[in-house]
């Protein structure tokens, strides 16, 4: 294949995000089966010594911009757009995260070329990329091949464990230069995560409810089942959306990223949003009405039933059981 | 403050889906489709802002079946206006919408001008880009994704958009822009069905001809599937009553309780 594979690093308040790692190994894999260099690109300010943490790659480019330092998607897709134009990479991996979609789907409108979303997989084979990617909210998977030079591609984050992308060998740094011009849209702040009643993200046991509990007064359900486990409750954007839970307990993409030892799920789907949140958590028990929910595929255990009929019967076992 | 929103339908996934004899498509014979819930995020956040400022809403779609219920209920909800692009197939990729947008957009009169264009941030059938983002590069205008807050003033609209664990970053956007919306400041408003009879009595939805435009070829499904499960939960069967024992045990020896 002609052209390296890019992964665009995302750094994030001083930090690497892990899901920049994650595309680190995917990528790895991808240049070995293209037979292509894997290089990473690096867009900051003052930020060098982060791209010594991406070794895994090949090389890094590191692009040093003062407009780089708050961020402003379009800055980072003008830069983007100015190295790939120079440099001519074969595919441009993007993360999937809120911070870095709106950078991807500038840069692909920039260039003129789709932007493919939601990719849980990418291979390269007879010189075509084919990604895997998800639809309908994790009911059906679509192989596609892309075919734009550059394919601009978002990476959907669990791609890869972190891990397979870090790397202790340094990396292979060079410094490219980036000319932008001031943005249309203006940073001013950023506004920290409300100080919540609970931290959900410390808890070992949560009670997540999602749209399939119906009404906020069935919420109460839920506030029962985790007193009595000992934990909090936590929801599905929809809940947090109706204002039936406060924004500190949301879990997933746009929310917190929990780990807990019992996650209970009544009436969540399993969209990928939900499920990066939470994936990692030891023990989860789904109640669905829908057989075919794609959580059953995530879950540990699973209901097909009411979770207005289940969770009161369940806290009443514990209970009992409880003494 | 005049505001466009785009709307489409997607597939309801509430519903069982299947894959269509291509196999690269979904069934479509029996599929039913609602409003993308983004896009009814969008509309709501353009209702507020008219609470507050006044000026015109109006709905831009393509044409889709049970599309005129979609449009009556906004119609019902406050939005003044209503167009649909017709002479388009009801499933469209993502690409293809944005041109048929994008264009009607430019050479419809009346459209523009506006303040606004706010439309979903993104779609579960959004395969091949988000609508925002390219439209705003044809319009020449300014673009923010992932929002779910926006305050007007004139010429600027200070928007919040979402990052992770709570964290949200505000900005000013120069207008006019196009606001790719996550949630509105409020959700989705409710409008009893009596007022929804009445719109469609009173008021009228427009049609375009879809303009002629080239379908994008770089991005090609090859197969679509229901997902190949590797792992599948445990299923736990019963009455609530013995599920809810067969849980607790299995607590028990997991020793969670
Ligand atoms: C940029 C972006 C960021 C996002 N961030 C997040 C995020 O951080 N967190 C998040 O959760 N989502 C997020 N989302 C939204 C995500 O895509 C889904 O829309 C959301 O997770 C769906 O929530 P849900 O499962 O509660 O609702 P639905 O998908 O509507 O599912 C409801 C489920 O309840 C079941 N049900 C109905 N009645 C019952 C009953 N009585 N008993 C049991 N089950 C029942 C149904 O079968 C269905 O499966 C984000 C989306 C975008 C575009």
């Amino acid at each position: 294949m002609a052209g390296n594979i890019w992964i665009v690093a995302e750094a994030w308040r001083g930090q690497v995000s892990e899901i920049t790692f994650e595309l680190l190994a995917l990528g790895r894999e991808v240049a070995g089966q293209a037979g292509a260099p894997l290089e990473a690109v690096l867009l900051g300010s003052n930020a060098r010594e982060l791209a010594q943490k991406l070794g895994a790659a090949d090389s890094v480019l590191y692009a040093d911009n003062a407009a780089l330092a708050d961020p402003v998607p379009e800055n980072f897709a003008t830069a983007l757009a100015q190295l790939i134009k120079e440099k001519q990479p074969a595919a441009v991996l993007v993360p999937l995260t809120n911070l870095s979609v709106d950078v991807g789907v500038v840069l692909a409108a920039q260039l003129g070329v789709p932007f493919l979303n939601y990719c849980k997989d990418l291979k390269a084979e007879g010189g075509n990329l084919t990604a895997t990617c998800v639809l309908y909210g994790g009911k059906m998977e679509a192989a596609v091949t892309a075919s734009a030079k550059p394919a601009i591609i978002g990476i959907l984050p669990g791609v890869r464990p972190v891990e397979q992308g870090r790397s202790d060998k340094a990396a292979t740094v060079t410094d490219v230069a980036v000319t932008l011009a001031a943005p249309k849209v203006h940073f001013k702040r950023y506004l920290e995560s409300e100080a919540g009643d609970v931290d959900i993200t410390q808890k070992d046991f949560l009670v997540a409810v999602g749209r399939g509990i119906q009404t906020k007064d069935n919420l109460d359900l839920a506030e029962d089942l985790a007193a009595t486990l000992g934990g909090a409750v936590c929801g599905s954007r929809p809940v947090i959306d109706q204002g039936w839970l406060g924004l500190s307990r949301q879990v997933g993409k746009s929310g917190m990223n929990v780990k807990p030892k019992l996650y209970v799920m009544l009436g969540i789907s399993g969209a990928p949003e939900h499920v990066e949140g939470m994936k990692s958590s030891q023990c989860i028990i789904a109640v669905n009405t829908d057989a075919a929910a794609p959580i059953f595929n995530v879950a540990h255990y699973g209901v097909v039933g009411d979770a207005l009929e289940i969770t009161p019967a369940l806290t009443e076992k514990i209970k009992a059981k409880k003494g | 403050m005049d505001i466009l929103v785009l709307m489409k339908v997607v597939p309801d996934v509430v519903e069982e889906l299947e894959v269509g004899p291509d196999g690269k498509s979904l069934d479509t014979s029996f599929l039913r489709t609602i409003i993308n819930e983004r896009d009814d995020h969008a509309l709501e956040q353009a209702l507020l802002l008219k609470d507050k400022h006044g000026g015109k809403v109006t709905l831009l779609t393509l044409d889709a079946p049970d599309i005129d219920d979609v449009l009556f209920t906004a119609l019902a909800k406050g939005a003044d206006r209503a167009v649909k692009i017709c002479g388009v197939e009801s499933v469209q990729s993502t690409q293809t919408a944005v041109k048929l947008f994008g264009e009607t957009i430019a050479k419809t009169p009346g459209l523009l001008p506006v303040d606004l264009i706010l439309t979903g941030v993104s779609a579960i059938d959004d395969l091949d880009g988000l609508m925002a983002a390219p439209i705003a590069q044809q319009l020449g205008w300014a673009y923010t994704g992932v929002v779910t807050q926006v305050a007007l003033a004139d010429k600027t609209a200070t928007v919040i958009k979402e990052f992770a664990g709570g964290v949200r970053g505000e900005y000013e956007v120069p207008t006019p822009a196009v606001l790719g919306i996550q949630a509105a400041e409020k959700p989705p408003r409710y409008v009893p069905v009596a007022k929804v009879r009445a719109a469609m009595k009173s008021m009228t939805i427009e049609t375009v001809d879809a303009p002629a435009v080239e379908a994008a070829t770089t991005v090609e499904v090859q197969q679509m599937a229901k997902p190949q499960v590797t792992g599948h939960a445990e299923m736990i069967e019963g009455s609530p009553e013995e599920v809810a024992d067969k849980i607790c045990e299995l607590l028990a020896k997991r020793g969670l309780i």
